[in-house]
């Protein structure tokens, strides 16, 4: 059949988007991480340490984060940093997904990281960029990007003798928190009037972090308690609100990277298996109704590419245009990474559902991280109210 | 070396050279455009003497703004889609020297206008078994080719058409097809209009009766025809894909202007509908933004054959949806009169016609389903399914 293109609408240039592309530089920075993780976390050694219960890996989290610098990507090079940007740091992400790499790389060197800048707080910042430091902003994982501050669960206490100048005495439990057990300190939104973030040493007396069981046992989640324990402020009111936005909002863009690196290994994998996997006397993957279901899950993995390096290109400038790119990205990313890691699952068939195979670290990670940091589906309202299309009256 | 802003400053400069000397309200149009095709300044891809210079893609934008902003008439590009996404690409792959210089300079001007002459009523998406014969005249060597061809657009304007025929059929299905410019001039090729359920008629029925074919006009060797066609295919796909457009520039636009018009008609069900299919069809946008990144860096990746897959899909999801909301008015219809077409569009008409036109942007340039294989196959390099058609000779093919 002929073609038939439709040209009369108004066409105008791409100049407006960004380049979505990898740079020279990017490649670099990935076959660098991506060596590192193939040598030191191959998927036998991940479902070890899930095995083990052990799932911070902390010398591979060193490696990355000080021998490689990845830990200071978003941090200028005052700072010790490495001066560069979101799109670098979603490369990474992407590595760290595609390996089920148990390392709070997401949770330190971007959440957490993000919320320091948002603060300007130069001497953990230091601490950060050269890895000797790991963060985690104490909110749940589960928290949506643009969660109101008054809804914090740490209330602000008075401080007590000896106390420096400043510190207040933090009290609470923040539910279901990624990254707390491998974080050194912990960066706290107090519920006070005026709101502020807060600076809590992690490992002091007062804090407690209960190890959940998490679906993600690669990603542990804890609760923390905190029992009048000192914070350092280091932002208040609109700063400290701002931080936090800041740091959810990057951590789920960053984040649709990484989902984005899983959606790819699972499509990878999955091509791999059934081009070797013969029944009938020939390869699963000759038969159509496979092939045609692969098909699918490249299409989507093509999207989600597009939306993650969107989402990462607009939080490196600080474009407007952020929140929509990064509720875009996590809804796409997420689904495609969900959808390639079931049909991975599915296509490998009976071995696809066994422990000993590395799918179901995959599937775990897919599922968990999209419903991490807001879900497709809040994503999507949340999009509905940032590009005008209102939902039905009553609804 | 010039860096690249510095060359596109130099191809402004030129523009404006060429347009010192050749004023486009003081001359007429087509020479003009002739004019520009022989300063190199037409595709400037393409190659020097052959209105270009051999540049990367992505110069072309500065051209185009430079001719733009001086009131210049363009070539109408709308009306020779063809021409110029698949016949001018496929001729510059596949033609000899004499071909190139005799037919993409009218080609460009529009001049000379180009259809597809590919599907035929018993060869869709199984192209390669087309029945349409190429004979050689003893003597000459010409060429009288004879058969039906199906869905092609602008015949009935085209001086020329894309003709993929059969020379051997005493070979595998693939090795026996050639590929020839066929002069749509000519009385034996009969063109009529095919109407479609929309009820206009976009497309002809070409019928080719010992059509007069010069062995210069064939387009490659004999027997290479179907590595010929991949060309022509392939441009169809980026094509298809659909150019640059701004946020809610295609069929998205219509949906979400008529949810915020239309309060009344909202549902929850359809809330959620429009959300997603407003965030799959940016993304699209975005996908389709980074594979025109990636062409105009001379990196192309093979995300075309998905863009033509969401294409087809947003499309018809969305008109769907529209038709749906206009509640009442969806029962109606705007015109069932058939139409003769110049162009496609699937704006100035109504949310019916779109949703019935939609259903062909699955099956048009490619199934969605043969396209899912190509994915399958030569994207993923999934092996073939088992196939008896592609070891015997055509003729001796079921069918």
């Amino acid at each position: 059949m002929s073609t038939t293109t439709d040209r009369t609408e108004g066409a105008r240039s791409t100049a407006a988007i960004p380049d979505l592309r990898y740079s020279d530089a990017e490649e670099q920075l990935r076959a660098v991480v991506r060596d590192l993780l193939a040598d030191r976390s191959p998927p036998a050694a991940v479902l070890a340490r899930v095995d083990a219960g052990e799932a911070d890996d902390v010398p591979l989290w060193r490696a990355l984060a000080a021998d490689l610098g990845c830990a200071g990507l978003l941090i200028d090079e005052s700072h010790g940093g490495a001066g560069a940007s979101y799109r670098e740091a979603a490369v990474v992400a992407e590595e760290t997904g595609k390996a089920v790499a148990c390392v709070p790389y997401l949770t330190s060197a971007v959440m957490a990281t993000t919320a320091l800048l948002g603060a300007g707080d130069a001497e953990l910042l230091g601490g950060l960029a050269s890895g000797r430091l790991t963060a985690a902003l104490a909110v749940g994982f589960a928290s949506m990007p643009g969660t109101e501050m008054g809804s914090w669960p740490v209330r602000v206490g008075p401080p007590e003798d000896g106390d420096a100048p400043g510190v207040a005495r933090l009290s609470g439990t923040v539910t279901g928190v990624a990254g707390a057990l491998a974080a050194d300190v912990l960066l706290v939104p107090g519920n006070g009037v005026p709101l502020r973030l807060y600076v809590v040493d992690a490992t002091g007396p007062g804090v407690t972090r209960t190890p959940l069981v998490s679906l993600d046992a690669t990603r542990p989640l804890a609760d923390v308690t905190l029992d009048r324990v000192p914070g350092r402020p280091v932002a208040s009111g609109e700063d400290a609100a701002r931080a936090v936005a800041a740091a959810l909002t990057a951590g789920a863009g960053v984040l649709a990277s990484e989902l984005f690196g899983v959606a790819e290994q699972c499509l990878g994998m999955t091509v791999g298996y059934v081009k070797e996997r013969h029944q009938f006397a020939r390869p699963v993957g000759s038969f159509q109704a496979l092939k045609h279901r692969l098909a699918d899950v490249w299409v989507a993995v093509t999207q989600a590419r597009a939306a993650a390096r969107y989402a990462a290109a607009c939080l490196a400038t600080g474009d407007p245009d952020t929140p929509v790119a990064v509720a875009l990205a996590k809804a796409a990313a997420g689904d495609a990474a969900v959808l390639a890691a079931q049909e991975c699952v599915q296509l490998h068939g009976g071995i696809g559902f066994t422990w000993e195979h590395p799918a179901h670290l995959l599937l775990k990670r897919a599922k968990s991280a999209s419903m991490a940091l807001g879900t497709s589906d809040r994503h999507r309202a949340a999009l509905a109210g940032l590009v005008d299309l209102p939902p039905a009256p009553g609804n | 070396m010039l860096t690249e802003a510095g060359q596109a400053a130099e191809l402004r400069q030129q523009v404006r050279d060429f347009l010192a000397g050749h004023d486009p309200a003081a001359m007429p149009r087509l020479e003009f455009l002739r004019a520009r095709f022989d300063a190199g300044l037409a595709w400037v891809h393409y190659p020097a003497g052959l209105g270009g210079q051999g540049l990367p893609r992505s110069f072309q934008g500065a051209v185009d703004a430079e001719f733009a902003a001086a009131g210049a008439p363009d070539n109408n590009p709308a009306r020779i889609g063809i021409g110029l996404g698949m016949a001018a690409p496929t001729i510059l792959a596949y033609g000899s020297e004499e071909q190139k210089q005799r037919w993409l300079r009218p080609l460009w001007t529009g001049e000379e206008v180009w259809c597809q002459l590919f599907s035929e009523p018993g060869a869709g998406s199984d192209l390669a078994g087309l029945a349409t014969r190429a004979v050689r005249v003893e003597g000459d060597g010409s060429w009288r080719a004879s058969g039906q061809k199906v869905w092609t657009s602008i015949a009935h304007v085209a001086r020329w058409g894309l003709l993929l025929a059969r020379t051997d059929p005493d070979v595998p299905k693939h090795a026996g097809l050639s590929y020839f410019g066929l002069n749509m001039d000519q009385p034996g090729v009969e063109v009529r209009p095919l109407r479609q359920l929309t009820g206009e008629a976009e497309f002809n029925e070409v019928f080719l009766t010992d059509a007069a074919i010069p062995d210069t006009d064939r387009i490659g060797n004999v027997g290479e025809g179907w590595r010929v066609a991949q060309a022509t295919l392939m441009n169809e796909r980026i094509a298809i894909g659909g150019g640059a457009m701004p946020r809610e520039g295609g069929m998205v636009g219509l949906a979400a202007a008529a949810w915020r018009e239309h309060p009344e008609a909202r549902t929850p069900g359809l809330h959620d509908r429009l959300i997603r299919l407003w965030a799959d069809a940016e993304v699209a946008r975005l996908a389709g933004a980074r594979l025109r990144q990636q062409l105009a860096a001379g990196t192309p990746g093979p995300e075309g054959s998905a863009a033509k897959v969401v294409f087809a899909r947003l499309n018809q999801e969305l008109s769907a949806f529209e038709l749906e909301l206009a509640g009442a008015a969806g029962l109606t219809y705007d015109d069932w009169t058939l139409r003769r077409p110049q162009s496609l569009s699937f704006f100035g008409r109504g949310p019916g016609y779109r949703y019935l036109r939609s259903r062909g942007n699955s099956i048009e340039g490619g199934t969605s389903e043969i396209l899912r294989n190509i994915i399958a196959e030569r994207v993923l390099g999934l092996p073939t399914e088992p196939r008896i058609d592609t070891k015997v000779a055509w003729k001796d093919l079921p069918r």
